[in-house]
């Protein structure tokens, strides 16, 4: 009987039914860790005999005749800059690599409390920077669909988890698209909330002022059923919205019929791969002939997205990392100096990707240019911002690709860190706005892979992005490529 | 040649909150090492701050006791340096948008009154402290109990003109954060520290000099000697051709002299930049008024009222409100039935020096006013002589018994009886019958001689008036 692969409310289903029991779930899909993950990568740590005696007491608990929830011994993969209390937290650096967290992040408690196994903790680009998953100081996670391409960044290991059916849900964190373009990549639903939607306690930062933790699963059902699950106001976060988190389920089966989805006139679709702009077109022209109105609207500082993404996120990075000094905890050269101790244990604790952003960070919050670059950037946010404001006036959603191509091949952009970037294009606007976004598979190209469709919602409007999103995955069926292993 | 000094300090109090800035942790002082810390204040990775209400409104209580304007979207901000003691490499501050601003207060320097500005306060974190003794001698420890303790930051405008002003002006800032009981303000824990700027120039019309910082002076006295000798220090540098340089130094109290730390060029670039975990702190109108309203009497407000209710002197006056306590150890003594400017007098001078001599806070004297007052009633109504009444307050200090206790168990009551003092009066003019000549040959000193002996006899305890007189009668 199929388990692994199956969305993990269909899984609940069956287990109520009594066809399958939640030791059966896990051990297969620690079978399947256990057979493909050293291919793959995607984890950094499987949480094995925890997770059998866990689901154990969860079958005990039915057998009983007591009521379980969804998410109750349900193995969900959890990327590693998430605090889990006892086990370690590396964020994929070799500065954290034997970290072992005292504390529990509050999505990850949440999870707990809905009765959540953790299956394991996965795989990413260094703290949470990059797009490909190769900035992990460890080894990089590949695409289930093509063992010869990246499953894109930063939340990689959490996109293999899911896609290649290791895990029955991930949880991912997206600061400029770290969730939905991994996400697109491989084929799985990812969803970034507004920003202050789910607290960031213990989700260990990268650049505060952007970073969601979001869902990454096998279908938008999964999605709603995790990010109600890891919503709502935090007292420890003092960014977390002090809103009521409405019944995402409940929005899933709302007629699509005369909502109003926005496309961005003056979207540059000249530097998207010719196949992905196909995607994008063939399915917005799905909702129009299912009765979405397609309306027109402009965000007219789109072009300078990269650039101010590129100055903010650094210099809140530059800060943030700081604390990786070898002081206190994570990794300390033997230097006996104080100034030499700092600056070896950062120089063999940080790779690359990272000490760009710390430099690049660094050097414009410096003095004499703050005004020119931060305050900038900040001023150009705010426009940004602004102008999803007026379009949201208009439109019930906008919809527009997740990034520029499918997943591109290992080691192939890695010396052209430029283009890396630039293919952040489409995913950056939410971050910067504050806006939830998600990504849901939409097409697959002649070689196989995947490509996304991203929906951005207005504030807090989480809802109507899982309205458009369950409509397209009901009634638009993409053939699913063909798992590499 | 003359030079003029311009001076500004840069006051640090830490606020009385019962919990840290940014976290739960307690503030309590002198427990064991890390003992109160949490993820937050440690800065472990994926922690976060949230403001301590408690500690805004204590700072807002400082801005309307310092006639400042309070900032309705006052904003935090890190300052972004390495040192150990700094756990997550930068300090949660204010930078451009501080919650306090252009206020002043008067200070009074030999009787006269001089108005200093205040250029912002602002709110920020205390660092932790490392200690350098410990199990291996090559290693420094961390202590981060202090991290994280709330501070506010109060800069005064370059007002100040010589040492005893920026006393006084110390001196007052202690008063008002004491009297709005936001600060213990103990000097020696370092609840109240300092930061000196310094330049001289050669009148009042001329451009500021280059100015130094002298940090860290953590009572009044230091910050006094330390200004002290920064403008005999510049004054000499500038005669001897020199040039001020600016820097930082570091006072050392026993050494009484300042050393340069380092030089402006190796000043830290702080690279500021708004707190992106800290939403805009958001104070609104309604909360200041409430505020406000509950700002106790401040140190000038109860002077003048002192003088005015007590019709106390000026100095008088201005000594007893220093603290509050013993403002209200004044009022209490009052409100028992003594007569003020005589309750004035015992609460400024002997309780006063008795305190200061055996390092007792008034509230903690033996000498309750309720005390006091039954001692300054003992020697309005002719009981006990002041002189008398001096030595039975030092017992009273000592042990805490009721003055008229004292005053009974050792017979020391005043005696008044013109009988009995005319039968000792008649003894001594008896016995000494030369000195009676001397006297009455116009040797008027010789009177108190015998004023001297009838005294001897009466262990003090006679009435010198009544002595006086009978005296008078005898020998005239």
């Amino acid at each position: 009987m199929q388990i692994t692969g199956l969305p993990l409310h269909r899984l609940h289903q069956k287990r109520l039914g009594g066809e399958i029991t939640t030791l059966q779930i896990v051990q297969a899909y620690l079978e399947r860790i256990k057979a493909v993950d050293k291919e793959l990568g995607a984890f950094l740590y499987v949480n094995g005999e925890s997770s059998l005696v866990q689901a154990e007491a969860v079958d005990k608990k039915l057998a009983r005749g007591g009521k379980i929830g969804t998410l109750e011994g349900m193995p969900i993969a959890v990327k590693d800059n998430f605090n889990t209390r006892g086990i370690p937290t590396t964020c994929a650096s070799k500065i954290l690599k034997d970290y072992v967290a005292p504390y529990e992040s509050t999505v990850t408690r949440k999870l707990i409390e809905n009765g959540y196994i953790l299956i394991g903790k996965t795989n990413m680009d260094e703290f949470a920077m990059g797009s490909s998953n190769e900035n992990s100081a460890f080894w990089p996670a590949k695409n289930p669909w093509d063992l010869e391409r990246v499953p894109g960044g930063s939340s990689g290991g959490s996109a293999v988890a899911v896609a290649a059916n290791l895990a029955a849900g991930a949880i991912g964190s997206d600061t400029g698209g770290s969730i939905r373009q991994p996400a697109s990549f491989t084929n799985i639903v990812g969803f970034k909330p507004t920003y202050g939607r789910v607290s960031r306690w213990g989700m260990v930062a990268f650049a505060s002022s952007l970073d969601q933790a979001g869902p990454m699963t096998q279908d938008v059902e999964d999605a709603a059923l995790i990010l109600k699950a890891i919503s709502g106001h935090d007292e420890l976060d003092a960014t977390s919205l002090k809103v009521e988190v409405p019944d995402y389920l409940r929005s899933l089966n709302q007629p699509v019929k005369s909502m109003k989805l926005g496309i961005i006139k003056n979207l540059d679709l000249e530097s998207c791969d010719s196949q992905v702009v196909d995607i994008y077109k063939e399915s917005i022209n799905f909702y129009q002939k299912q009765g979405v109105e397609l309306v027109e609207i402009e965000i007219p500082n789109l072009e300078h997205v990269v650039a101010t993404y590129y100055i903010i996120g650094p210099c809140e990075a530059s800060s943030n990392l700081g604390r990786y000094d070898g002081i206190r905890y994570g990794l300390r050269s033997d230097a006996k100096a104080l100034k030499d101790l700092y600056e070896e244990s950062r120089d063999l604790g940080f790779g690359n990707e990272v000490k760009i952003r710390i430099l690049l960070g660094t050097f414009a919050l410096s003095a004499g240019y703050y005004d020119a670059y931060y305050l900038k950037a900040q001023k150009i946010q705010n426009i940004i911002r602004h102008q999803f404001k007026e379009a949201f006036r208009q439109v019930d959603a906008i919809a527009c690709p997740v990034t520029t191509t499918p997943a591109f091949k290992l080691g192939e952009r890695i010396n052209d860190p430029l283009k890396m970037y630039l293919s952040d294009i489409f995913s950056i606007p939410p971050n910067l706005a504050g806006l939830p976004a998600l990504s849901i598979p939409a097409g697959i190209t002649k070689n196989n892979l995947p490509v996304g469709l991203q929906l951005i919602g207005d504030h807090l409007q989480e809802g109507k992005l899982f309205q458009l999103a369950h409509f397209f995955e009901q009634n638009h069926p993409i053939e699913k490529p063909k798992l590499m292993i | 040649m003359d030079f003029e000094p311009v001076i500004g300090l840069e006051v640090h109090a830490q606020l009385a909150t019962h919990s840290k800035i940014f976290c739960r942790c307690s503030t309590e002082f002198g427990k064991e090492p890390n003992h109160n810390t949490c993820p937050v204040c440690l800065g472990l990775p994926g922690a976060l701050p949230v403001i301590n209400r408690r500690a805004v409104e204590f700072a807002v209580m400082l801005g309307l006791a310092t006639n400042c304007e309070i900032r309705l979207d006052s904003q935090f901000a890190r300052k972004n340096y390495f040192y150990p003691d700094l756990p997550k490499s930068y300090q949660i501050s204010q930078f451009d948008r501080p919650l306090c601003e252009h206020g002043w207060v008067d200070i009074e320097v030999k009787g006269e009154t001089k108005r200093i500005g205040i250029t912002r306060i602002h709110m920020e974190e205390d660092a932790g402290k490392l200690i350098h003794e410990g199990e291996d001698p090559n290693a420094s420890y961390v202590d981060l109990n202090r991290a994280g303790i709330p501070l506010v930051e109060i800069v005064s405008e370059p007002d100040i003109r010589t040492s005893e002003e920026a006393k006084a002006y110390m001196e007052k800032i202690h008063s008002i954060v004491t009297y709005l009981e936001i600060c213990n303000g103990d000097m020696e824990k370092g609840n109240l520290r300092c930061d000196a700027n310094v330049s001289i120039r050669p009148n009042d019309k001329a451009p500021f000099g280059t100015r130094t910082e002298t940090k860290n002076l953590n009572s009044f006295r230091h910050v006094q000697a330390c200004i002290d000798y920064e403008i005999g220090r510049q004054i000499d540098v500038t005669l001897d051709g020199g040039k001020i340089i600016q820097q930082t130094r570091l006072w050392d109290a026993n050494k009484k002299q300042s050393k340069a730390m380092r030089d402006k060029e190796d000043s830290h670039d702080y690279r500021y930049f708004p707190c992106p975990d800290l939403p805009v702190v958001d104070i609104d109108q309604n909360l200041i008024i409430s505020l406000r309203e509950k700002l106790p009497e401040l140190p000038d407000d109860k002077k003048a009222r002192f003088q005015e209710d007590y019709s106390l002197g000026h100095y008088d006056a201005s000594v007893l409100v220093v603290s509050k306590e013993m403002a209200n150890y004044f009022e209490e003594t009052v409100k028992n039935g003594a007569t003020a400017k005589t309750a004035s007098n015992w609460i400024t001078g002997d309780l006063s020096r008795f305190l200061n001599e055996t390092k007792t806070s008034i509230t903690e004297s033996k000498v309750t006013p309720e005390r006091l007052t039954g001692l300054i009633k003992l020697i309005e109504d002719g009981t006990i002589s002041g002189k008398i009444a001096k030595s039975v307050f030092e017992t009273m200090f000592e042990t805490g018994k009721e003055a008229l206790e004292i005053v009974e168990n050792q017979g020391l009551k005043q005696v008044s009886d013109e009988t009995q003092l005319r039968e000792i009066c008649d003894e001594i003019v008896r016995a000494s019958p030369s000195q009676v000549q001397e006297y009455k040959a116009g040797k008027q000193k010789v009177f108190g001689f015998f004023v001297g002996q009838a005294m001897k006899q009466t262990k003090g305890q006679a009435n010198p008036q009544v002595i006086n007189q009978i005296l008078k009668e005898l020998l005239s």
